[in-house]
């Protein structure tokens, strides 16, 4: 097959598989009364029975205040001067009081007890898929260590209906603390600089779960957005061996690419095959596979052409006070960049 | 009863010596408690609303997705001041000046027993809140302008670092706290002494009114949980300024340890903040409901053992820091049974109105609202105790409907009613009932409409603390109704402040005792003279007015 | 209000002791300090042996016996200027009140000597690791309530001096010295921390 074919077939290929993608039910209300996984799906359980304990200790109360406060309430204006029997208490009424609740409290600690243990204490199996998420101020760098894979901002993983294929990820920080929150998967565990925190999850449907950090870490902490994209293995399987291929060089856009290099992207963008060798990113998100991902900015542009020209001429009008500046770079500059940027699928 | 009817001014002051600075220095040089206690609350008022203008500003912005009523940087300063001011300045100024201005009159006292230091607390605590205040011009932000802290109220470390947090902001946040917190310590110290060192005769430890007792547990609690703040502040401060490692996790230091200082303090301190309400109810529900306050020693004991426990509930603000399993079910058992002695007190304020006669006149109004939300704000908090549960509520917008459930349909409808109680006391005029009335039922539904939503949004996957969202993740609607319950908040709020400033010139004339009330301070003329008592009271029960108005049914005879 | 309307009423009360509001007062100013040195000693012990690299105590911190000896004999000397108070024996007061502001300041120049060699000599600051982090600040917090103390300690001596009747003031007097217990107690927590523990 001649090198011109085989971009074709590949193009092919990609663009099948991102209308595929496409096909992925976006799941933006992110409900944690619909989970979609064992953790959430624990998680709700409880959720469902201090609601049921809670809503009847509401109606039984509110009920006797409101019972109280009708019954006995008396108008301003009558001149009553009797006073009511003063009681000063009843011992038997406190003891009853006490001791149904700290029943009740009791009930509540063991179930929680459980479910605790049940959660953090999973230990992946050997096979599991392990995925390290370190939070930036205000992106996502997601690394998949055992296949070489170095991603932002999203994180794929695959879904089966029977959860067989949990996903385990190791949170850490590269400046402060941040928060790793998908509603639908998993309650949220913290990224901490100088710590590594453990969580995991396994989504039963496919889908793009959205998430937020959930841990004010600055300026930009509302769009320190998250996706979790969640497919059927095999199409995991298609999306791991695209992240690892090597970027097609494509010549059309070799000014682009030698700008990249010339105008300082290179010295905060890693991209695999520019450059000196350097594994993973720098300061800012790894751009190998750029145009293969969803958003720009951690979520606050659809990634389109359109976007991308305008993100990456003045990134802070869309999110002001992010880390990355504005370039200044004429509009032919410009145009080369994007093209560029576009081809790295 | 003898009624002597004061004139408003101070008795001692001849006619023409009254000048304005003269009148000034008096207020200025005063040791008296029922003037410091006043200062305090018009201070804390006087913040209330600022704090509410910024909250405004919050709201305005999240109305809509995608809002530009602000830049990010100036809604992180805003959330970050409206919650240090709320709990700092509006809540802590509460504690001492509710306890200032009553607890000498309820226990027969002629004043604090340390006058001068009571003077120095107050005005060390509003130069804090000025230094605070001050950092919006002095502050240096990114570019070296002016700028207040954005750090969050609970300013975790490291975004507090040199590093993360450059220029003085956060600078202002510690100094700001540090110095206004020695006050808190200072008035607390002398509300305990005062209790234990100055009751009139008769008055046992059993006999104080239950406002004392929580007003003392409530000392209690801040002189032990104060210190912390202040110790992991001051640890902050040689971080920042002379490098060194507390928090500092490039050399070793832990950011989670500032979580366990921080909320070692913080989480008493809610509890410090919500005593106050605890307080009032206890005094207003007897006497609007003509009944003795059910089961006093068991209120006495659930407020000992909820300052206790509390102490102990802490790490509930760090289930999603990754500790051991078993800390987390530590800390959701402890949370949990910090709930039971919260909710005895909800059931025995019900059972003093049981049998009762309710008047159900503005502060009665302001209690039984109350009982219903913060019944609502406990059993939201069960929810949060609940560990996993907690996994997915933390940091959301559950946990800040949670909290202002507590604090604004909790803590400030207490504080109304105590207000509205007391200012027939203070003041010597009856406020207007009608005017009451419609500020209570504005105030309710904007607090409703305002903070309700919060918890479906937290269901939805709202986190705190964002600036602003995009459209289509659901959360539009809700946002949108909670900034509607402004249109009630606010006119309810000036109607409150209207209320009392044209009753306190036009009101009715009160008497000393308008509610046919048992406790001290109802024995004296209102406004109080400045020595409180002619002469000191003796008392044989909790309700001396009771025992002398009652004389064949004393309390005596059965405490 | 003192009238009593029921002569069958019980006399409201007999003896109407409380207690005395300088003493609860310094208790509890003794207590919300204790609870500042709390956390600061826990700081301490959390991060014994977590410093990323040296200078480590083992290898810097020699026992401050003398020091500590002084510090804790100004306890001695500070009972006996009060029980010579007490009896009025003026001058006695105030030889062992000097003793204790000297044993004091020698525990404070110890300190500062300490400090100087632990700065010049091993190169351990407030900033070079955990080690130097908490242990600057926790002996520093004690050292400056020691200079609070001596400060007031001082004011005592110097009126004194200048003929004020101090055996007037006993009771302040007291109060000062229960500070300056405190003080030395806290000193016992943290050699125990610092310098049994920690190394």
């Amino acid at each position: 097959m001649t090198r011109k074919r085989g971009f074709r077939v590949f193009f092919a290929a990609a663009a099948a598989l991102q209308a595929f993608a496409a096909d992925l039910p976006e799941r933006r209300i992110a409900n944690i009364f619909k989970p979609l996984a064992t953790p959430a799906q624990s998680e709700y359980d409880i959720a469902m029975l201090v609601f049921a304990i809670t809503g009847i200790i509401f109606v039984g109360v509110a009920g006797l205040i409101a019972y109280t406060i009708w019954r006995f309430r008396r108008p301003e204006d009558t001149a009553e001067h009797q006073e009511p029997p003063q009681v000063y208490g009843s011992n038997q009424i406190e003891v009853a009081w006490t001791v149904l609740p700290i029943l009740i409290v009791f009930v509540l600690i063991g179930v929680s007890a459980r479910v605790i243990a049940a959660v953090e204490n999973a230990s992946p199996p050997q096979a599991a898929l392990k995925v390290t998420v370190i939070g930036h101020q205000w992106w996502w760098e997601v690394l998949y260590p055992d296949y070489n894979i170095v991603s932002a901002n999203e994180v794929h993983m695959p879904a089966t209906r029977d959860g067989r294929n949990a996903t385990y990820l190791q949170l850490q920080s590269a400046d402060v603390i941040h928060s790793f929150w998908i509603p639908q998967l998993s309650g949220k565990t913290d990224l901490i600089p100088n710590r590594t925190n453990f969580m995991w999850m396994d989504p039963k449907e496919p889908g793009v779960y959205f998430g937020n950090c959930a841990e004010y870490c600055g300026t930009q902490h509302a769009n320190m957005m998250l996706r979790v994209v969640a497919e059927d293995p095999a199409a995991f399987k298609q999306w791991t061996l695209r992240q690892q291929s090597r970027v097609v060089d494509d010549a059309s856009v070799n000014g682009g690419r030698q700008e990249f290099e010339s105008l300082a992207c290179i010295n905060c963008h890693n991209i695999n095959g520019l450059g000196q060798a350097s594994a993973g990113s720098k300061f800012g998100p790894d751009l190998t596979h750029l145009a293969s991902r969803q958003t720009l900015g951690a979520g606050v542009l659809k990634n389109t052409p359109e976007n991308l020209r305008r993100w990456v001429n003045d990134p802070q009008v869309d999110k002001p006070g992010c880390l990355m500046p504005s370039m200044k770079l004429t509009p032919d500059e410009l145009t080369k960049i994007v093209n560029y940027l576009e081809t790295l699928r | 009863m003898a009624s002597i009817d004061y004139p408003l001014e101070h008795p001692a002051v001849k006619e023409e010596e009254f000048s304005f600075s003269n009148h000034l220095y008096e207020w200025v040089s005063t040791v008296d408690h029922k003037r410091l206690g006043l200062m305090y609350i018009v201070t804390a008022l006087l913040f209330l609303v600022i704090a509410g203008l910024m909250a405004t500003v919050i709201r305005l912005q999240l109305a809509f997705p995608n809002g530009h009523v602000v830049d990010p940087d100036t809604y992180n300063r805003l959330f970050t001041m409206h919650g240090t001011t709320m709990v700092f300045l509006v809540g802590m100024p509460f504690v001492a000046g509710l306890s200032n201005y009553l607890v000498p009159l309820m226990i027969g006292a002629r004043d604090m027993a340390f006058p001068r230091m009571n003077a120095f607390g107050f005005w060390i605590f509003l130069f804090g809140g000025f230094l605070l205040y001050f950092s919006y011009i002095g502050g240096g932000g990114l570019s070296g302008a002016g700028s207040a802290p954005d750090v969050g109220w609970f300013a975790y470390a490291p975004l507090t670092s040199r590093a993360f947090s450059r220029g003085a902001s956060t600078d202002y946040w510690i100094l700001g706290i540090l110095v206004a917190g020695i006050g808190s310590i200072a008035s607390a110290i002398n509300v305990i002494v005062t209790t234990l060192s100055m009751r009139c005769p008769g008055m046992t430890l059993a006999r104080m009114p239950m406002f004392v007792w929580v007003m003392l547990i409530d000392s209690w609690l801040i002189i032990i949980a104060l210190p912390p703040l202040s110790a992991a502040q001051i640890m902050l401060l040689i971080d920042r300024f002379l490098g060194g490692n507390f928090f500092n996790t490039q050399n070793g230091g832990s950011a989670v340890l500032w979580q366990h200082f921080f909320w070692i303090f913080g989480h008493p301190e809610v509890y410090i903040l919500i005593f106050p309400a605890f307080a009032i109810l206890s005094e207003v529900i007897p006497i609007f409901s003509r009944k003795p306050i059910f089961g006093r020693p068991a209120m006495v004991g659930a407020v000992a053992a909820i300052g206790f426990i509390s102490l102990g509930v802490w790490a509930h603000h760090m289930f999603a820091v990754g500790m051991t399993s078993w800390s987390n079910t530590f800390f959701t058992a402890s949370t949990m049974i910090v709930g039971i002695p919260t909710g005895i007190k909800i059931f025995n304020w019900t059972a003093t109105m049981y049998g009762g006669k309710i008047r159900l006149l503005t502060p009665m109004l302001f209690c039984c609202a109350f009982l219903f939300q913060f019944l609502i704000a406990g059993l939201t908090g069960i929810m949060l105790a609940t560990g996993p549960f907690d996994w997915q509520l933390h940091d959301s917008y559950f946990v800040v409907g949670h909290f202002h459930f507590t604090l604004v349909a909790g803590l400030v409808f207490a504080l109304f009613a105590g207000m509205y109680y007391w200012f027939p006391k203070v003041s010597g005029r009856m406020y207007n009932e009608k005017l009451g009335k419609w500020h209570f039922w504005l105030f309710l539904i904007g607090v409703e409409l305002t903070f309700v939503p919060m918890h479906f949004l937290g269901f939805l996957g709202m986190p705190r603390r964002i600036y602003t969202y995009e459209a289509g993740r659901g959360w539009d609607f809700w946002n949108l109704v909670a900034t509607s319950g402004l249109i009630f908040q606010i006119p309810a709020t000036a109607l409150f402040v209207w209320n009392l400033l044209i009753s306190s010139i036009k009101g009715e004339r009160s008497g000393d005792d308008p509610w046919d009330a048992w406790t001290l301070e109802w024995s004296i003329p209102s406004p109080p003279p400045e020595y409180n008592f002619e002469t000191i009271p003796e008392v044989r029960s909790s309700r001396p007015l009771w025992d002398l108005k009652n004389p064949n049914d004393p309390d005596w005879r059965f405490e | 209000m003192a009238t009593t309307l029921d002569t069958h009423a019980p006399p409201a009360v007999g003896e109407w002791h409380l207690p005395d509001r300088g003493t609860m007062g310094v208790i509890f100013l003794i207590v919300t300090e204790s609870a500042l040195f709390t956390i600061f000693v826990v700081a301490y012990v959390v991060y014994i042996g977590r410093s990323l690299g040296g200078p480590y105590p083992k290898d810097v911190l020699d026992l401050p016996i003398l020091a500590s000896i002084c510090l804790l004999s100004s306890s001695v000397t500070i009972v006996l200027a009060e029980h010579a108070l007490k009896h009025k024996k003026v001058g006695l007061f105030k030889i062992w009140w000097l003793a204790t502001i000297l044993l004091g300041l020698e525990f404070l120049v110890s300190t500062g000597l300490e400090w100087r060699k632990l700065i010049y000599e091993d190169h351990l600051t407030i900033s070079t690791n955990l080690f130097g982090t908490t242990f600057y600040s926790l002996v520093g917090l004690h050292a400056s309530h020691v200079i609070v103390g001596l400060i007031f300690l001082s004011l005592v001596m110097v009126v004194s001096l200048f003929g004020f009747p101090i055996q007037t003031q006993e009771r302040r007097v007291k109060f000062l010295s229960w500070y300056w217990h405190f003080v030395d107690a806290v000193w016992i927590v943290v050699f125990t921390v610092v310098y049994v523990i920690g190394r």
